[in-house]
């Protein structure tokens, strides 16, 4: 009888498949460059932000953040309230009935209630929020999963099949919330120039922000490759080893463009042609292989600008949740 | 002295002290490095000091590089003598199953294996920095004759431990990695601690570091 209870009283989650890239992700770790730890932490922060709003969490609250293919998860427990956010397509089974899921809306899922999160459309980076605490080991104050140095929830690893997430606590709220917004994509990547601009040729300058360049298959959470015209050095194609941030475009020796991201590491020694404006990071991480952007350059004073409305814009968005 | 200061980007200052990598200019920048950690200014989230640079990252929603700059510029900068760094004995095993590139290193530098050693373990190296993977440190300076270029191609994996030796650099890998350096053997000594939320780092920038010979049967029981 008391067993039974105890099982009762229990929430968690199976994951029944895991998807490809499946980690546990939140503001990410501060103060920690110096010894070789990147921040980490969400890619695309507005979603990350949006996600947690809809289901009543707390700002700082971890969320599932998964890219291509997501997890496929079944709930044990009593009901709780969850989001997804992003392009995301995803279905639910309650009680053999497959409803399509609609994205940057919570939905309660009952007992035995199944969540297949199928794909991102031409995106990245999707977002699931879990209305309550769930149980996860923190480092430094965040349980952002850092894959490449092991740190964080899960032993620093992807999420893996017949794994179980467990709560702490459950969110009582469970009220339906909702909000109206369609994700735009971004065609042109607002950049500053870079503290080894001058290493590159005129015409290597000029087509840095004139061509078309292409995202690779070899992009990641640490970075982005791009292929196109290259970029031609006339100073030296090696620079003595020195700090990098989330944004920051080298340009290595064969000439094609690498966009440091969330997992970067700490230092490096290619020349820095520009770095991306943080008003255009989020939409920047969604950018999937095979997509073309053009490098528009702007001055720091209009970064600054760019970001003061990105940031109304979101706050806009979280107060319009209802 | 910081010889100039620029934006990184719209979030972070490049403070530049010069291109030279020396011990001097390395201990400006620590200096500077280890006054903003003591300050504890507003909206700075990340500080990376290297050879010659120390980057000044910061959260846009609470600062901007003009305030910051005109902060950094008015800083109390710390004496040298209060540093407080450290001087630590890392054990290096040079068995051949470690030392995976001593024989291209014979072949570069037209130094035998022997005289490498000798050259290594008599000399008395200086943090400039730690990074790239978490708690690996930069260490220098070579002699000349001991100077190398990275591997044509590097490594997929370079196994926990390792230590080794680029240009007038050494270094020891924290963890497996890709990489490049010329490996010359491997300490079992934990370099890195991700379960030490305050001091992970076993080495830090400033500090003095000198490598020890061990045996094999040292190396196998080190840990015990």
């Amino acid at each position: 009888m008391i067993n039974i209870k105890i099982t009762m009283n229990k929430n968690y989650f199976d994951i029944l498949r895991a998807g490809v890239n499946t980690t546990f992700q939140d503001r990410g770790r501060k103060n920690l460059y110096h010894i070789g730890i990147p921040f980490s932490g969400v890619m695309d922060y507005r979603n990350y932000l949006l996600a947690n709003g809809l289901v009543g969490n707390k700002n700082g609250d971890p969320v599932l953040e998964f890219a291509f293919q997501g997890p496929l998860l079944k709930f044990f427990g009593d009901k709780i309230n969850i989001a997804i956010t992003g392009e995301v397509n995803f279905t639910i089974k309650k009680k053999g009935n497959l409803i399509k899921g609609n994205c940057y809306q919570s939905i309660v899922l009952d007992n035995g209630d199944e969540l297949d999160i199928l794909s991102t459309k031409n995106s990245v980076y999707g977002y699931l929020a879990l209305g309550g605490e769930i149980d996860l080991k923190y480092q430094w104050s965040s349980c952002s999963i850092n894959t490449k140095a092991n740190i964080g929830a899960n032993e620093g690893k992807k999420l893996g099949t017949n794994q179980k997430i467990n709560f702490l606590k459950i969110n009582k709220d469970l009220n339906s919330k909702k909000l109206n917004h369609i994700n735009t994509r971004i065609e042109k990547i607002r950049v500053i120039k870079g503290t080894n601009f001058d290493y590159f040729s005129e015409e290597a300058k000029n087509i840095f922000f004139t061509k078309e360049f292409n995202i690779s298959k070899l992009s990641d959470r640490m970075g982005t490759r791009l292929e196109g015209p290259k970029i031609e050095n006339v100073v030296d194609t090696n620079i003595k080893s020195e700090g990098l941030v989330k944004g920051v475009i080298q340009i290595p020796a064969d000439g094609n463009p690498i966009i440091m991201l969330s997992d970067h590491g700490t230092i490096g020694g290619y020349p820095k042609i520009g770095v991306v404006i943080s008003a255009d990071y989020d939409k920047l991480v969604q950018l999937s292989p095979g997509s073309k952007i053009k490098f528009q350059k702007v001055e720091l004073s209009d970064a600054e600008t760019l970001f003061k409305l990105y940031e109304m814009e979101t706050q806009n968005l979280i107060s319009q949740i209802k | 002295m910081i010889k100039n200061i620029s934006n990184l980007g719209d979030a972070a200052l490049y403070c530049d002290f010069g291109n030279e990598v020396n011990k001097e200019t390395n201990t400006e920048v620590i200096k500077y490095f280890k006054s903003i950690q003591f300050t504890n200014i507003q909206g700075v989230n990340n500080l990376t000091p290297s050879y010659n640079k120390l980057i000044v990252s910061f959260d846009l929603r609470k600062t901007n590089f003009k305030d910051l700059k005109k902060i950094i510029e008015n800083l109390n900068v710390v004496e040298s003598k209060n540093l407080e760094n450290k001087k630590i004995e890392i054990p290096v095993c040079c068995e051949e199953k470690f030392s995976l590139d001593v024989k291209r290193l014979e072949e570069k530098l037209n130094i035998n294996r022997e005289k490498i050693y000798e050259n290594f373990f008599k000399k008395e190296f200086f943090c400039y920095m730690t990074g790239f993977i978490a708690g690996m440190p930069f260490l220098g300076d070579l002699d000349i004759n001991m100077r190398a270029k990275r591997l044509e191609t590097p490594r997929v994996k370079v196994p926990k431990g390792s230590v080794g030796l680029t240009e007038q650099f050494a270094n020891v890998y924290t963890y497996e990695s890709p990489g490049g350096w010329n490996i010359i053997g491997n300490t079992p000594l934990n370099i890195f601690d991700s379960s030490k939320e305050k001091d992970p780092n076993l080495i830090n920038p400033g500090d003095t570091i000198i490598f020890k010979k061990i045996s094999n049967d040292q190396y196998q029981n080190y840990n015990e």
